[in-house]
């Protein structure tokens, strides 16, 4: 019986990991669609940025109620996984609570900290969980979540919450199981701990049995369910627990007010003017800016699987906040959108097979474009380093030089601009006219 | 007032200390035009020596760049740098942001690289060294100012304290709107939205930023960027307030309060 239990175990944890490692390359393969570009310099200033922003969550703390609360959700979740590492041994050896005896004294302490994280971690979610259904914060109930995102994030809060009540009833029960002198519980004294031991009393009244089948539903969903719930993540706003750590190393160092050149056009123009400089072979370039995801570059797709979708872009943003179409985070969920489209299209066919769709048009539209003012609000508001205004620049340039698509106004400007040097219809000539009055 | 334009110096083979790029709006806008004479009176009581390039300054493409006409940009790219590096211009001063961000962050990549100064930093230098000296008892003694953030001086090149240090200068009471320094709100004339009619929408930006200046009680909304002098005065006349609250520039309140 024993060795049926570790083999089934052995499985599920092979499987799991199996799964989640060959999404976690599909999604990296979608990633790799985008544009090359260069984010290798500045190591030293890109690992300070791991630390504080991804680590350290620098951001968060613009809001440190909140940013305590999800602090406690990220270092619980984080630590008291390393107690993982010690029911994947007990499951495949057999044993029950293995690191007890080398580590004596030590291991109540760890458990009693995991523990007090664990019932943190169930506060905080039911904190959250409440700023999202009943305190019901605008940027939660934003019509970008309409759908599936707001149930993600329900689902994810509410999963927590659940494998943390598995973990301390598993420990209450275990205690309970000690005090009646039980088999191999009673052999393998710990506890009680500092939360599950208030909890044991509870089940003080129940049969041995039942306490069994209790504790091991427990340690058997606890740990099938951290499984399960790892390989949600990645088809989960909640991936941002992975990949907010390189989109902080690959975050964009250079001034927010900096735009990104565009060395083809800037040598057409320079061959325009001074022919001389022109190569023979020199030939025009093929597209401009982007209409789909593929002509984005794998920094923007790397932040598109990043975003969780909290909305504080949004929120923070000029347009969305005066009612506009555009909405910042509702860029980022269409990119990802598209990709995931793109990504299965290409599954599917071997090679991307033409779907008569593009990211611009079918998922964002002239009009979300058009309402930006490159404010980088979204931008300095974000946890984890996304930019959605270079996505919306890049599709810009898309509209304009692929086809010309502009309000009136701004054909006006720029014709006064190529023609007058100035965005007004003034003549050139009269440029210095206020020196003289 | 004394402007001295940067091809006269050039054929007298004299040198400027520092270039005054005056810009689209500080050129031809009637109202940004009395920001740059307020900027020039300061430059001549200073006696810095500076020139402007005139009817050779052209658009940075700032505008172009941000809608998304590359091509626009590099040619008056191309031609500014021309122009600049023709003079052998080595320090820029200009009182818009916009130029200020595109001359400083974008201009190098294109062949153009220049050491380029906000007014904002400008004048807080100059008051700094004691080259700006206040009246005593200036006109905005203990008067309410509140200053509006330019998303292209703040967010976009962390240019927070320098125009609040201008403002300290001159002895009034600094007062903040709601949103302000990272989390300062837009105009909403940035990334070419000045050329065109805003998108639909439940309120007008520059009336919502508006709002949050007129919550502050404040007389005086302080601006360092012509396109948002602009949109909060609109905003202003559009809440009928124009007569309780003004709207000026730095360089306008420092040069009234000067000696």
């Amino acid at each position: 019986m024993q060795i049926v239990s570790q083999v089934i175990f052995l499985l599920a944890v092979v499987g799991g990991i199996g799964l989640f490692v060959r999404r976690l390359s599909g999604i990296r393969k979608n990633i790799l669609l985008g544009k090359e570009a260069d984010y290798s310099d500045n190591p030293s200033e890109r690992w300070k940025n791991v630390f504080l922003l991804a680590f350290g969550q620098k951001k968060m703390f613009r809001n440190p109620f909140v940013a305590v609360l999800h602090f406690f959700v990220y270092a619980g979740f984080i630590i008291i996984n390393i107690e993982i590492l010690e029911i994947i041994l007990d499951g495949v050896l057999g044993t029950h609570r293995l690191f007890a005896p080398a580590l004596g004294g030590l291991y109540h302490f760890l458990i009693d900290a995991f523990e007090i994280l664990a019932l943190l971690v169930i506060v905080s979610c039911a904190i959250f969980l409440a700023r999202r259904n009943i305190i019901k914060l605008r940027r939660f109930i934003s019509k970008d979540l309409d759908g599936w995102p707001r149930s993600d994030a329900n689902y994810i809060l509410i999963t927590e919450i659940i494998l943390m009540l598995l973990f301390l009833t598993m420990n209450a029960t275990d205690y309970s199981l000690q005090a009646k002198g039980y088999g191999s519980y009673a052999a393998q004294p710990v506890g009680p701990f500092i939360i599950s031991g208030k909890l044991a009393p509870l089940f003080s009244g129940m049969q041995e049995q039942s306490l069994v089948i209790i504790e091991r539903s427990c340690w058997w969903l606890h740990i099938l369910g951290i499984l399960a719930f790892m390989n949600y993540l990645p088809y989960s706003k909640h991936l941002h627990i992975i990949l907010a750590f390189p989109n902080a190393y690959y975050a964009r160092l250079k001034p927010k007010g900096e735009m990104n050149n565009m060395p083809a056009v800037q040598n057409e123009v320079l061959y325009a003017m001074q022919p001389e400089l022109a190569p023979a072979d020199a030939t025009p370039p093929s597209h401009f800016g982007a209409k789909d995801v593929s002509d984005l570059s794998w920094r923007n797709l790397l932040d598109a699987y990043s975003c969780t979708e909290c909305g504080r872009c949004s929120a923070a943003c000029p347009a969305t906040t005066t009612g506009k179409l555009l909405s910042p985070r509702k860029i980022m969920m269409a990119t990802r959108d598209r990709l995931e489209e793109v990504g299965k299209n290409i599954q599917k066919n071997g090679s991307f097979q033409e779907d008569g769709k593009s990211l611009l048009y079918d998922y964002i539209t002239p009009e979300e474009l058009r309402a930006c003012t490159t404010c980088n609000a979204c931008v300095e508001e974000c946890p984890v380093s996304i930019s959605p205004l270079e996505i919306i620049l890049e599709l810009r340039r898309s509209l304009i030089m692929e086809e010309s698509n502009a309000p009136q106004e701004w054909n006006a400007m720029f014709n006064n601009i190529e023609n007058n040097y100035a965005p007004w219809q003034f003549s050139p000539e009269d440029r210095g006219n206020w020196a003289k009055e | 007032m004394n402007v001295p334009f940067m091809s006269e110096l050039f054929a007298r083979q004299e040198n400027p200390d520092i270039l005054f790029w005056v810009g689209c709006a500080g050129s031809f806008d009637q109202r940004a035009q009395k920001i740059t004479k307020a900027f020039v009176s300061i430059l001549n009581k200073v006696q810095i020596k500076f020139a402007i390039l005139g009817k050779e300054e052209a658009c940075t493409g700032d505008p172009a760049r941000r809608a998304g006409n590359e091509f626009l940009f590099q040619m008056m790219a191309y031609q500014n740098i021309q122009t600049l590096n023709h003079y052998g211009i080595k320090k820029i001063v200009t009182a818009c942001p916009h130029c200020f961000n595109i001359i400083k962050n974008e201009y190098p990549a294109l062949g153009g690289s220049y050491e380029i100064i906000h007014h904002s930093v400008f004048l807080q230098q100059l008051i700094d060294e004691g080259k700006i000296r206040m009246k005593e008892g200036g006109s905005f003694k203990g008067k309410k100012i509140t200053y509006h953030d330019s998303c292209y001086l703040g967010r976009a090149n962390n240019i927070y304290e320098a125009p609040r240090k201008v403002l300290e200068a001159l002895d009034a009471e600094l007062v903040e709107m709601k949103h302000c320094r990272s989390r300062g709100m837009c105009c909403g004339a940035g990334g070419a939205q000045m050329w065109k009619e805003e998108e639909k929408g439940s309120i007008r930006i520059n009336q919502k930023r508006t709002l949050e200046a007129i919550e502050t009680g404040a007389g005086i909304v302080a601006a360092a960027c012509p396109y948002c002098n602009t949109m909060l005065m609109d905003g202003l006349k559009s809440q009928e307030k124009e007569g309780e609250m003004d709207v000026l520039d730095i360089a306008e309140l420092v040069n009234a309060s000067m000696e």
